[in-house]
């Protein structure tokens, strides 16, 4: 049995190894496969499958050539034949290379065979802006994966959620996106190891005057804005939406109708984002409650720049989202 | 090859019944749809049917299979259930996948039937996690990836050959060289010969058969299946073919070499194995004809009841898109 008691403070990256330990012991048919997992390989790029091969066996926890078509092949066959596959795909951008397993075979199989065949993988994925990595190695894409039916996509903000998203993931019937945020990794959290249900979003900070709804760093920038606009009387809740698809209307929706004002926020280009789709369903429902449009904040329409000043420009930061609360508040 | 088993009189008899279920099956589908009574995209196997017929007489039900868009062959190879394959292909709500997948997605995996794949290339990475399943249940089960000639030169092809080695998977690389990759010949899409000479590269044997001929192709297959269920490794086998009604159904064929054509046909493994099977004493004129007979009793029982079942209801586009039915 897991300890759903003690409260531990770990690290986001540590709260995945952990996660992961726990659900190799707890259920003997999860597996581990991706590029560098294994412990000869050092357990991950960042560390984040370390020791897993250790003591589980390389028989479980597989390192893999650079095949990114094969891995999650691999991982999709295998859950057909009754496993639970965890596959890494090393970052977000690489993710480009497997689309086909993933869009055409990992989201539609359960359909396509009238639900004879599930596809129980997790897809665990790494990605953002902030390190001048530049094009190919910072793109934040879930919104190409929230169009597809038949997958699911999680993004957790700390520590907790991340295990517990995890936990929840890995015992899914169905595949999941895993989206782990890189600057995020080495951020300290309480952890209580209890389980959190895919599809239901957290009100993180409580308010009334507007709404700020985003995921992963998003979320941390959204609650350091909250807490100084606090000192000049502004009263901002931000809603962690945790799961992106499917995603928790009847949280964001409490949440707008009680302030009547929403900003959306995420790394990925704001154009065809998924905020648009959040501000749609909002403005659909809260038409007349709403006393402003909804404000979407997202990243500029171009490649992840590799300059520092142009990096940071491109992607939401704290006075970005500033400046949009200030705006829903006008 | 000399040196390859060789079936024994009952098991070539097996190869000729399961073979002309797939002629008759396939002669049936086409009249269906020049009927109007089926519309779907075809990819007939004609001409191909010795392969699987040949290999599965040699697989058990809960070994796996991974096939494609043409892979009927290999299905009714494998024991598909005849009602409920007619259903899907009718589009009716008692087909294998509920009428949700049609011809390009048949599954049934109480036969081993795990995934049918539309895409060329996709059916090598799945078959490989699968037989990493079949291999840390400890079984000696193995899978089976069939793909054609021109998935030899996709990615995922690659991928999986060298992935499927070095991690010893009881793997068997079918890939049914039909000499044409949709309108493009060999010619075209390669300079190497043989596409077996590919698995040199990644350390797994590699054999080029006839695989219209029942011994050559029961023999590799034997032999791979064997050596997989030994825990030794996956094989490569390019069998060796014609598929005599071209890439779809109803295409024009202006590509294909008239004089190649003719010369696939003269040389149909159907009647070459029927006639065998009655020169060689294996079964008599009248036996061979009882068992098509049947075959023909069995696809109008099928179709009949397909066409009576009722066709899916429109809620089912909430269902199976997760485990839990979306709102």
């Amino acid at each position: 049995m897991t300890d759903t008691t003690t409260i531990t403070k770990m690290t986001m990256i540590e709260a995945i190894n952990a996660a992961l330990h726990d659900a190799m012991e707890a259920d003997p048919k999860v597996l581990v496969l991706g590029e560098e997992v294994a412990d000869p390989q050092e357990g991950g790029v960042m560390g984040g499958t370390k020791g897993l091969s250790t003591r589980f066996g390389e028989d479980r926890v597989k390192s893999t050539p650079i095949s990114e078509q094969a891995i999650i092949g691999a991982a999709i066959g295998a859950a057909v034949g009754g496993y639970k596959p965890v596959a890494e795909i090393m970052l977000m951008n690489f993710i480009a290379v497997p689309m086909d397993m993933i869009v055409n075979h990992a989201a539609k199989l359960r359909f396509m065979s009238g639900g004879q065949t599930g596809v129980p993988i997790v897809i665990r994925t790494m990605t953002g802006s902030g390190f001048s990595t530049g094009g190919q190695h910072a793109d934040y894409l879930e919104a190409w994966f929230a169009h597809t039916a038949g997958i699911k996509v999680v993004a957790p903000s700390n520590p907790g959620d991340a295990y517990g998203l995890l936990r929840a993931a890995i015992d899914d019937p169905d595949p999941v996106l895993f989206i782990e945020n890189l600057p995020s990794y080495w951020t300290p959290g309480p952890v209580t190891k209890e389980v959190v249900p895919i599809g239901k979003a957290k009100v993180a900070r409580e308010g009334t005057d507007v709404t700020v709804i985003g995921h992963s760093l998003m979320v941390t920038h959204a609650l350091g804005v909250a807490e100084k606009l606090a000192a000049e009387g502004i009263s901002v809740e931000v809603v962690d939406l945790r799961t992106i698809s499917p995603w928790d209307r009847e949280t964001v929706l409490a949440s707008v109708r009680k302030t009547g004002r929403a900003v959306v926020v995420h790394e990925a280009v704001k154009q065809f984002g998924i905020g648009a789709e959040i501000a749609s369903v909002i403005t659909e429902n809260l038409w007349g409650t709403l006393k402003r449009p909804v404000e979407r904040v997202g990243a500029a329409f171009s490649a992840v720049p590799f300059s520092k000043p142009l990096e940071t420009a491109f992607a939401p930061q704290p006075d970005t989202i500033e400046a949009a609360i200030r705006a829903a508040l006008a | 090859m000399s040196n390859y088993p060789k079936p024994d009189a009952a098991t070539l008899l097996e190869i000729y019944k399961k073979a002309a279920l797939i002629k008759q099956n396939d002669e049936r589908i086409i009249k269906q749809m020049m009927a109007g009574k089926l519309v779907m995209p075809y990819y007939s196997p004609r001409g191909q049917e010795i392969i699987p017929s040949a290999i599965s007489v040699s697989l058990q039900d809960d070994d796996y299979i991974c096939t494609i868009y043409r892979g009927i062959h290999d299905m009714l190879a494998k024991g598909f259930p005849l009602g409920e394959l007619w259903a899907e292909l009718a589009g009716r709500a008692t087909g294998t996948c509920k009428g949700k997948g049609g011809p390009m997605h048949l599954t049934c995996p109480s036969k081993g039937m795990m995934v049918t794949t539309g895409i060329v290339g996709s059916s090598m990475p799945i078959a490989n996690g699968l037989g990493w399943a079949a291999k840390l249940d400890g079984k000696n089960r193995v899978s089976v990836a069939n793909f054609g000639d021109g998935a030899a030169n996709i990615g995922a092809f690659h991928e999986s050959m060298n992935m499927a080695a070095l991690w010893k998977l009881p793997v068997i690389f079918l890939c049914q060289n039909n000499l044409y990759a949709e309108h493009t010949s060999m010619a075209y899409s390669r300079v190497v010969e043989k596409i077996s000479d590919r698995a040199a590269a990644y350390g797994m044997p590699g054999v080029t058969v006839n695989g219209n001929d029942p011994d050559e192709m029961y023999g590799a297959a034997k032999v791979a299946i064997e050596r997989a269920r030994a825990g030794e490794g996956p094989t490569l086998i390019e069998a060796m073919t014609f598929r005599f009604n071209g890439h779809l159904l109803g295409e024009a064929g202006h590509y294909m070499d008239k004089a190649l054509y003719a010369k696939a046909q003269e040389a149909d493994p159907m009647p070459i194995l029927r006639a065998r099977l009655i020169a060689e004493g294996i079964a008599s004129e009248d036996a061979v004809t009882a068992i098509e007979k049947e075959i023909e009793a069995r696809i109008d029982a099928a179709l009949t009841a397909a066409y009576e079942a009722p066709f899916p209801d429109v809620s089912e586009l909430k269902r199976d898109v997760f485990a839990e039915e979306i709102a």
